[in-house]
């Protein structure tokens, strides 16, 4: 079976480093990132079989702005936002991408998930 | 701007006439801050007990001229019942005995003070224009204390959100390991319980912080004076960073050998020292260098650490000295702090009769230079 790889952006280090041991831990290959800018920089060279992008980086919307730029080279991408905006903020976000244009991303999902969430997730979109 | 409600109770019109005209042309003027200046009377009149109580009800005067002896409700039962209310009326009691029992009784029942009938317009300003005073002062003093709870508030907010997420990040680690989620291998996990432990370090590295600034705070942390030799002081400073000095190649340099004395307390000097030692290490480059020059000015010692560092920019500066406060970029992302290490030593400092400026140029390095009384330090 060929391995799929998946780009991790994050800007704080441990998120980063949890969510790359869990994700290659259950078999994917992974690019890291941790910033919006150096992520910007991996995609201007590499194509990843699916990407999971930190909402707040540099940018308030970091998470948003890379989710576009995914969808530009390839929208058959699958993008997955994390982001604590959710639960600290009560703001919510429509995660049904038929209903919000705007918002390109396949999932958006909640930090200090449990990782099985993250994973189940990958493996429905990597369908 | 605020108003002043007042509230004229008398059963004579011809006082309460008379008394209204005094305040209506009467302009306020009792040295006070100019956000409480030109404050605008609005005047209210009752002619018996009874109709003061309701108007009160209604709503509440600022200050109340009271007259002591009334047909119905007596002045000074009035003044009972407000007392029990916990009503922060300012009260003049108008008496025509100027009796001192009167006065005694009135002033036990919360009067703020009192006017003896019969009295000139100018006794009545001046009785008027202290109560006046004294009203704004308490408006001041309840506005400083909200302030404080916010102030509390926010900090507390602050702290924690700012052990959240070390308790997050190692909370991450622990679900991971329990589930295997990495791997059979257990190498894979020494990077975690690394981080664990590190991110564990600075949480009880902030609480100790926390303590020592509430205990300064209080002015529960006990001083004990003595002559401190702050060259001592700071060489130990200079071997505890040094390990990570050398690691990373940065350059310390102390520019005195002998004793320079300070009455002050070890510990805390230790706390001064140690702090700028560490950021001048943290903070500065590959390579870089720390200078420590020590001078002597009249009744002070200055000591200014000099780092070769990441410096920063002047809008940044300001904010330095603030709880919590740490400076974003790529180049702190990785370098381990609380926030708390300058706050710390703003306020000790304070008790030296000191100060702390800062130069510094963004990419180029920075100036701490602290300034310490060298006798008298026990307040
Ligand atoms: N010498 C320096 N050069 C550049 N930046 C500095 C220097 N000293 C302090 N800073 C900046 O000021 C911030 C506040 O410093 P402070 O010592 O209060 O906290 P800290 O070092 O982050 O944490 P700690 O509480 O562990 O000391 C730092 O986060 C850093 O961004
Ligand atoms: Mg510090």
């Amino acid at each position: 079976m060929e391995e799929k790889t998946i780009l991790i952006a994050d800007d704080d280090m441990d998120l980063l480093e949890q969510t790359t041991a869990v994700v290659e831990g259950a078999g994917y290959k992974t690019i890291t990132a941790d910033s919006e800018k150096s992520a910007m920089e991996i995609l201007e060279n590499t194509q990843p079989d699916l990407a999971i992008f930190d909402l707040m980086m540099e940018n308030m919307d970091s998470g948003f702005i890379l989710s576009r730029k995914v969808k530009e080279i390839n929208h058959k991408i699958p993008v997955i936002i994390v982001t604590a905006v959710t639960s600290e903020t009560g703001l919510h976000f429509e995660t049904d991408n038929t209903k919000s244009s705007w918002i390109k991303a396949d999932a958006i999902i909640n930090k200090g998930i449990r990782y099985e969430q993250l994973l189940s997730k990958i493996e429905d979109l990597l369908k | 701007m605020e108003s002043i409600k007042v509230l004229i109770v008398d059963d004579e019109p011809g006082m309460r006439l008379g008394t209204q005209r005094v305040l209506k042309k009467h302009k306020i003027d009792v040295d006070i801050e100019s956000e409480y200046q030109g404050l605008e009377l609005i005047i209210d009149l009752a002619e018996s007990g009874e109709e003061a109580r309701e108007k009160i009800l209604a709503d509440k005067p600022d200050i109340m001229i009271l007259d002591h002896k009334l047909p119905g409700i007596q002045g000074v039962d009035l003044l009972d019942e407000l007392k029990t209310d916990k009503t922060d009326i300012h009260t003049i009691m108008v008496t025509a005995y100027a009796s001192i029992e009167v006065a005694i009784s009135a002033t036990k029942r919360g009067a703020f003070d009192f006017l003896a009938k019969p009295f000139t317009p100018d006794e009545l300003k001046h009785t008027f224009n202290k109560a006046v005073k004294h009203l704004v002062l308490k408006w001041k003093a309840d506005k400083l204390a909200e302030e404080k709870k916010q102030i509390r508030f926010e900090f507390i907010s602050v702290l924690a959100h700012e052990l959240k997420s070390p308790l997050a990040a190692v909370e991450g680690y622990l679900r991971i390991i329990d589930k295997r989620m990495a791997g059979d291998e257990l190498s894979g996990y020494d990077k975690m319980i690394k981080r664990s432990m590190t991110r564990l370090e600075g949480m009880r590295k902030m609480i100790f912080d926390i303590l020592d600034l509430t205990r300064i705070e209080s002015g529960k942390m006990k001083r004990e004076l003595k002559q401190v030799d702050i060259i001592e002081v700071l060489k130990d400073s200079i071997d505890s960073v040094s390990p990570d000095a050398d690691q990373r190649g940065i350059h310390i340099h102390l520019n005195r050998e002998e004793p320079l004395f300070i009455d002050g307390d070890q510990t805390e000097l230790e706390i001064i020292s140690n702090n700028f030692m560490t950021n001048g290490v943290k903070y500065n480059k590959d390579n870089g260098s720390l200078n420590i020059n020590l001078k002597e000015a009249d009744d002070f010692i200055i000591i200014d650490f000099i780092d070769t560092g990441i410096g920063m920019t002047e809008e940044n500066k300001n904010r330095l000295f603030g709880e919590f406060v740490r400076i974003k970029s790529d180049e702190t992302k990785n370098i381990t702090g609380s926030g708390l290490g300058l706050s710390i030593v703003k306020k000790l400092v304070g008790f030296y009769n000191g100060s702390v400026e800062v130069k510094t140029v963004l990419g180029e390095g920075s100036v701490f230079s602290v300034k310490l009384k060298k006798g008298d330090n026990n307040g």
